[in-house]
């Protein structure tokens, strides 16, 4: 039995209330029978320093991504990582992090890849759970291992590659990261060469709104009212639009496509997780340097 | 050319010899050693550098001695809730502080790949780290020319 949904007046406004769960929430149902409580940071220290009590860690890098090659584990990798911690296909999964829940959503999407049900967040994450003062464990939990069958990944709906947004272009774009990397103006990268991108700036026609503008100073997601304002009346999305969501490998645009997909309930929202990394690098594709958006090219690079 | 102070070559030992499993845990205790900064510092946040390409907040303080083979202090200052930066400064403070200049600038650049972290940690945290030790070795030449 999945556990019941929250019902509040913020979250009654949102397309989609039974994604996300107050820390009273979390509070009052911790202990309860198919709930698995999860913690995603991006510091992976964090959790042993203390987490929500009876709470298991889940290592985006080590965990959700496969060793070599660029992309998520497989169904059977899944299988395994979902026994290890104990979650059945019916579980009830709540997860929350570090910053905002970033990684949190991250961890959040690469769940819905394998079609889990009900997967939610906790509004605020791990900050506002301290800042409320609430009980922190060093305990690692004991783990009974559970059932978990081995469901084909699905990356269609929700997940964009390289020549997709090729084919998007036209379409909204919602670039998520900071105003410095949208415009181009690059920190160098002495040393780590294969972290940064060859090129700077953004993709042709692509709005900026970095993710953290859908957060409100506790962390928690701002109010429907106020990320219509956002996304809507400034970055000129209209319901019904297909987007697609990037950063720079995906973790602050898994956000964003949260944000998206589940509070404003756009149907078609993909988050291309080959973002900066992969399209700064790419050869032959457009870009454009700058604050402005930039035109649709005619001809959408050698790529298209 | 490049060589490892004895202390900096015990704690890469120290970390490559436990499963890496272990190494977080030993990465963790590093954070929570990492020394208190000296009053004359704590209030002057204006004389820290910023490492900006640390995911979370890192601000240092690099001091060279005037005296023969020029001592080098080390300061740092990171937030509890950003260990992993914490444990970093706490292995180059632990490894580093009060070395000659010449040593720390003898340290190669990729010290911090050979700590065994890089399949546990994300690149980027690794790139913060290397930076943290390149803005180190960049202040102790600005400072030997002054």
């Amino acid at each position: 039995m999945p556990l019941p949904v929250e019902s509040n007046e913020k979250y009654a406004a949102y397309a989609h209330p039974e994604r996300l769960v107050s820390t009273q929430w979390v509070a009052d149902n911790l202990g309860a029978e198919n709930l698995v409580v999860l913690e995603s940071d991006e510091d992976i220290l964090l959790y042993s320093t203390g987490h929500v009590p009876g709470a298991l860690k889940i290592d985006w890098h080590t965990e959700l991504n496969d060793e070599v090659t660029r992309d998520y584990v497989d169904g059977e990798g899944f299988a395994a990582l979902m026994q290890a911690k104990g979650i059945s296909r019916e579980s009830t999964v709540v997860i929350y992090g570090d910053k905002s829940n970033w990684w949190a959503a991250y961890a959040l999407w690469v769940f819905t890849l394998f079609g889990h049900e009900d997967v939610r967040l906790m509004d605020g994450g791990r900050d506002k759970w301290i800042a409320e003062g609430r009980e922190l464990s060093t305990q690692k939990p004991a783990v009974s291992p559970s059932q978990y069958p081995v469901i084909e990944r699905s990356d269609e709906a929700i997940r964009a590659f390289l020549p997709q947004v090729l084919e998007h272009l036209g379409n909204p774009l919602i670039d998520v990261r900071s105003a410095e990397e949208y415009i181009g103006e690059r920190t160098h990268m002495p040393n780590y060469p294969e972290e940064g991108a060859l090129r700077g700036g953004h993709i042709p026609s692509a709005a900026s709104v970095p993710w953290a503008r859908a957060a409100a100073e506790d962390g928690t997601f701002r109010s429907r009212a106020e990320l219509e304002a956002i996304y809507l009346d400034e970055a000129g999305l209209k319901p019904g639009d297909d987007v697609v969501a990037y950063c720079r490998i995906g973790e602050r645009s898994s956000h964003t496509w949260f944000v998206l997909k589940h509070l404003l309930g756009f149907e078609s929202v993909r988050n291309y997780d080959g973002s900066w990394t992969e399209w700064g690098n790419a050869v032959g594709v457009p870009i454009v340097r700058g604050a402005e958006q930039g035109e649709v090219p005619a001809k959408r690079g050698v790529r298209a | 050319m490049s060589t490892i102070p004895a202390e900096l070559a015990e704690i890469i030992e120290e970390f490559t010899e436990v499963p890496e499993a272990d190494r977080l845990e030993l990465l963790l205790e590093y954070s929570r050693e990492l020394p208190e900064l000296p009053e004359r510092l704590a209030e002057h946040p204006e004389l820290f550098e910023q490492v900006v390409e640390c995911q979370s907040p890192l601000f240092l303080v690099v001091e060279v001695s005037a005296a023969d083979a020029n001592p080098v202090s080390l300061f740092f200052s990171a937030p509890p809730e950003a260990p992993t930066t914490r444990g970093f400064a706490s292995v180059l403070a632990a490894g580093l502080d009060g070395k000659d200049a010449a040593a720390i600038l003898a340290v190669p650049d990729d010290m911090p790949q050979q700590l065994g972290l890089t399949r546990a940690l994300s690149p980027l945290r690794m790139r913060g780290m290397t930076a943290m030790l390149g803005r180190i070795k960049r202040q102790i030449a600005e400072q030997l020319a002054a």
